[in-house]
């Protein structure tokens, strides 16, 4: 019964110490840290620690040695200050959602988990920022705006457990980022605790600050610059009207041309999600919809802005619809109504679950005009493989998410889902695009970057990662490949990942 | 040994499966978890404490890892599982619908029968013995305890020995248990047996009149049935209805709980009426979940299995079937202002959220003011405030505070547990706020009297 099909990653990095559990230093450092967080702050026993050997990814699995739960930004650079005197690795975690392994402590060490500091520190709405610690839930902050006219946009699938402070790291975005924008047009500054255990600020609340953007360069990366300990985030004004609505395709190239030729338009809806005929099937099958089980693809639009503009707006979009040979137009007019429709797109990937034991979602993006040569090639992969592959993603920026079925106990099948991915991920590539829309590259997709970059680019980042974290004591061996390590270190997956939903 | 390499911690075959909690639960329910962490925001206990292992998902990992041998059941994991409030607000937020309630309640009594072959069974303290077991199952006993109570609140030597600090005394869970206990309302006469439908006859129910709300919130019982009979419902109150076994189940003492279930399988005449009607949310959620734990109890004949899987089908929250049947209108005012808290048991374990408050706003000049995390426990969830007093009060301020935050002049809850939870942290800060059941609202409503308060 025991998952053995998991590997657990050992990359050696010599510089660092590896901690033995009941050595003299080992205790040291434990005393060290409890005298900095306090005894209900710190994790050091094996079966506490166990959970924490994973994230949302759980293809690779790795235990820190210490976990810490700091309460303020001078308890985290003391920390991380003990760590660098340890010569121990360190990495940040928030609420362990990431899809990519981004919290995965590659040879132990100790782990900061900063679920404990999610304070708003300050909400101003006159100059519409809000300063709030990194464990603060992507959603409690929208709860917290409730009522005053402002929300914060970036609004990722897993809003309602996910942090600010991952959101930073990852950069992440969701079915609003179509019109709204990703985190990093959000964060307007931030302060964060380097490797070395210094405390810098970067960026500010106004508007231009001088020098170099340094608050962009440090947005999405994925916990190799050190630990964000505050974030001052931009209030987006609550759109005075909004209209949802459903429209209903008999092919897929009809709903592609369609999204292209609304977008070509110049209207920017806040949402354009499209399920294809697979999921279709698959929402109904779980939640009775009423959706037409004939069709070839769903599109899910939603347009916001002033009420005046709306109107206009929406005929448009309907007769460029009609233009492509829409079946039929659903509209979402009560709240309850898009709440439904909303819940339809969210839950999909539950309603998988139902269906398939296991399922493993990519992450791929194209060009949004290549749209139905993905789809297309995604279908081909389908049939060449005898695996049933469903699609519900983010068209409006194509960004793709074609999700595998299979059953995890069968070794064929798992093999087969490896290689289809692949496919599809290369074909991604060939097309102009990448190989991760929102979810990062963490350990997951870490051999892509050579192929995505060249070895100056490459080298390039190294350097900006260099001047951040030289000694890669943070977070290591994340997001770039391993220097000089050619294949000696490459991480062979060997079990696709289940995945969770976006 | 080193965490990090725990994939291949050895696993020992030689084990007897009865010793290894959960072994029995079929590993499908395990699986179906897919690690996304979507549940962690939901959890009360982890967003008061931030640690993985006080998650759903941590908990899941933990009792998979007992399961897989990879971890044993330290006093470290027990007490991460023991602090599970079982709100199940995780199966709310859970997109992939992972049972988590149908992993936790069965490895708990696993953990429970294994204490007890080890002769050291919760099951056999003082307080197990001679309350949860002996005293909560049966109202009329508690009646009888309560007589002192009532006679002591009304002299007000209740007040003189808090003054006192005489309560200090008491073992802590009596403490804890008479700081819970409410303001007393005179105990209510007996129910008939059959009360008869206001109007046209529009359905036949019968009435599931609960242990501690019977004894301690008669009246509710009363507004209750007053509203179904104002509602067109002829009620029968079958006299051989016993406790639902919720306290003895939860606490490990199965074939307690199975007699409870089979003694209610007699009781109710399932042929002619169209529901059974609780208005306990905790009793509720038991009830409906008959089918399953005859399935998880040893011993149980497939006869009564698929009894009990019927007798389960046919409870209903009084929320949930008023709503359904089609409410008719109250007409009496009640200009206050009120808030409505979800209990765990309606919200999370029954789905029970919209219908409640459809019924409310049809009170004319009641005003419903939303309730910031209304649907996160507010720490009573059973005898949970007995056993886990600190994280049972950390939850009761977090609640106490949101409840404040709406300037609310009622609070309305439709559970016993939270009613007693909350109404405590009201008096303990001197808040003059009415905590009520929903029905007492609507029957008050119907009745075109006023809330005194």
């Amino acid at each position: 019964m025991v998952d053995d099909t998991s590997q657990t990653i050992n990359l050696s990095a010599p510089v660092l110490e590896k901690l033995e559990a009941g050595s003299r230093p080992f205790s040291l450092l434990i005393q060290k840290l409890t005298g900095i967080v306090g005894k209900t702050g710190i994790l050091y026993n094996a079966d506490e620690l166990l959970v924490y050997e994973c994230d949302g990814y759980i293809v690779d699995k790795s235990a820190p040695d210490i976990v810490v739960f700091p309460t303020t930004t001078e308890q985290v650079s003391a920390t991380v200050k003990i760590c660098n005197e340890f010569n121990v690795p360190f990495l940040a975690r928030g609420a362990g959602t990431s899809l990519s392994g981004g919290c995965l402590p590659i040879g132990g060490g100790v782990m900061i988990v900063l679920t404990r500091m999610k304070q708003i520190l300050e909400l101003n709405l006159r100059d519409r920022y809000a300063i709030v610690e990194p464990g603060m839930v992507n959603l409690h902050l929208t709860n917290a705006l409730k009522g005053t006219g402002y929300h914060y946009a970036p609004d990722p699938s897993s809003q309602g457990s996910c942090t600010i402070g991952g959101n930073i790291a990852t950069n992440s975005g969701g079915p609003h980022t179509l019109k709204y924008g990703v985190t990093t047009n959000h964060v307007l500054g931030l302060e964060a605790v380097l490797p070395d255990g210094t405390i810098i600020e970067l960026g500010g609340p106004t508007a231009e600050v001088p020098g170099y953007d340094l608050h962009g360069v440090y947005v999405g990366n994925e916990g190799t610059f050190g630990i964000c300990t505050k974030a001052i985030v931009r209030l987006t004004r609550d759109p005075e009207a909004h209209r949802t609505m459903l429209a209903v395709f008999q092919t897929i190239g009809d709903a592609t041309r369609a999204i292209s030729e609304i977008i070509a338009e110049g209207i920017i809806p806040s949402a354009l999600e499209m399920m294809d005929h697979g999921i279709i099937q698959a929402v109904e099958e779980a939640f009775h919809f009423g959706f037409p089980l004939d069709a070839g693809a769903v599109l899910l639009i939603e347009v916001d802005g002033l009420e005046v503009a709306m109107d206009a707006e929406v005929s448009k979009i309907l007769e460029l619809c009609n233009k492509n040979n829409v079946r039929e137009i659903q509209r979402a007019d009560t709240p309850e109504e898009r709440m439904l429709i909303w819940k339809s797109r969210k839950q999909a990937f539950g309603a998988i679950g139902r269906l398939s034991p296991s399922y493993c979602t990519q992450d791929g993006v194209v060009p949004r005009t290549r749209l139905p040569e993905i789809l297309e090639f995604i279908e081909q992969t389908s049939a060449k493989y005898g695996l049933r592959i469903v699609n519900v993603f983010h068209a409006g920026d194509g960004n793709v998410h074609p999700i595998l079925l299979f059953d995890e106990r069968d070794q064929g099948q798992i093999q087969l889902v490896l290689e289809a991915s692949e496919e599809i991920l290369e074909k991604c590539l060939e097309l102009g695009g990448s190989v991760t829309g929102e979810h990062g590259i963490g350990v997951e997709k870490i051999n892509f970057m050579s192929r995505i970059f060249n070895e100056t680019d490459l080298a390039t980042m190294e350097k900006v990662r260099n001047i951040f974290n030289p000694r890669q004591i943070c977070s290591r061996d994340k997001v770039l490949p391993p220097h000089g390590s050619g294949n000696a270190t490459k991480v062979t997956q060997t079990h696709p990942a289940r995945r969770a939903p976006h | 040994m080193k965490p990090g390499s725990s994939s291949s911690h050895p696993v020992d075959i030689t084990k007897d499966p009865k010793e290894i909690p959960g072994s029995q639960i079929p590993y499908e329910k395990f699986l179906d978890c897919i690690h996304c962490g979507l549940c962690t925001a939901a959890c009360p206990t982890y967003l008061e404490t931030g640690n993985e292992n006080d998650s759903p998902r941590g908990r899941i990992y933990l009792m998979r890892a007992v399961v897989d041998q990879r971890v044993e059941l330290s006093d470290a994991v027990r007490g991460h599982l023991d602090l599970c409030l079982d709100c199940r607000s995780c199966e709310t937020a859970c997109p992939s619908g992972v049972q988590y309630g149908r992993l936790i309640e069965p490895f708990r009594v696993d953990i429970q029968k294994m204490d007890a072959r080890q002769g050291k069974s919760s099951q056999q303290d003082w307080f197990h013995r001679w309350i949860l077991y002996r005293l909560f199952p049966y109202p009329s006993r508690i009646r009888m305890t309560l007589v002192p109570a009532r006679v002591m609140q009304t002299l007000r030597i209740d007040k003189l020995m808090n003054a006192l600090k005489l309560t200090s005394l008491l073992p802590d869970k009596l403490k804890r248990m008479n700081d819970l206990l409410p303001r007393l309302k005179p105990a209510e006469p007996d129910l008939p047996e059959v009360l008869p439908a206001q109007g046209t006859q529009r359905a036949r129910v019968a009435f599931f009149t609960g242990c501690v709300s019977e004894a301690m919130y008669s009246h509710v019982n009363r507004a209750t049935v007053r509203v179904l009979q104002a509602n067109g419902c002829e009620v029968v109150i079958p006299k051989t209805q016993a406790c639902c076994g919720a306290i003895h189940y939860h606490s490990g003492a199965d074939q307690a709980a199975l007699e409870f279930a089979l003694k209610n399988l007699a009781a109710f005449e399932l042929d002619d009426i169209d529901a059974i009607i609780v208005n306990v949310a905790g009793c509720g959620a038991m009830l409906k979940d008959y089918g399953h734990i005859a399935e998880e109890i040893e011993g149980v004949s497939a006869e009564h299995k698929e009894q009990l899987k019927q007798l389960a089908s046919k409870f209903k929250d009084v929320s949930e079937f008023l709503f359904e049947l089609g409410p008719i209108a109250p007409q009496g005012e009640i200009p206050h202002s009120a808030t409505y808290h979800d209990a765990c048991h309606l919200v999370h374990a029954q789905k029970v959220q919209n219908q409640p408050r459809k019924l409310l706003e049809l009170i004319p000049g009641l005003n419903l003011i939303p309730l910031n995390e209304s649907t996160i426990c507010c720490g009573a969830a059973g005898s949970y405030n007995l056993t886990q007093p600190e994280m049972a009060d950390q939850l009761g301020k977090r609640k106490l505070k949101n409840i404040l935050d709406t300037g609310a002049q009622i609070v309305i809850s439709g559970n016993v547990g939270c009613t007693l939870q909350i109404d405590s942290k009201l008096r303990q800060s001197h808040q003059p706020l009415w905590v009520a059941h929903p029905m007492e609202l609507l029957d008050l409503s119907y009745r075109g009297q006023k809330p005194a308060f």
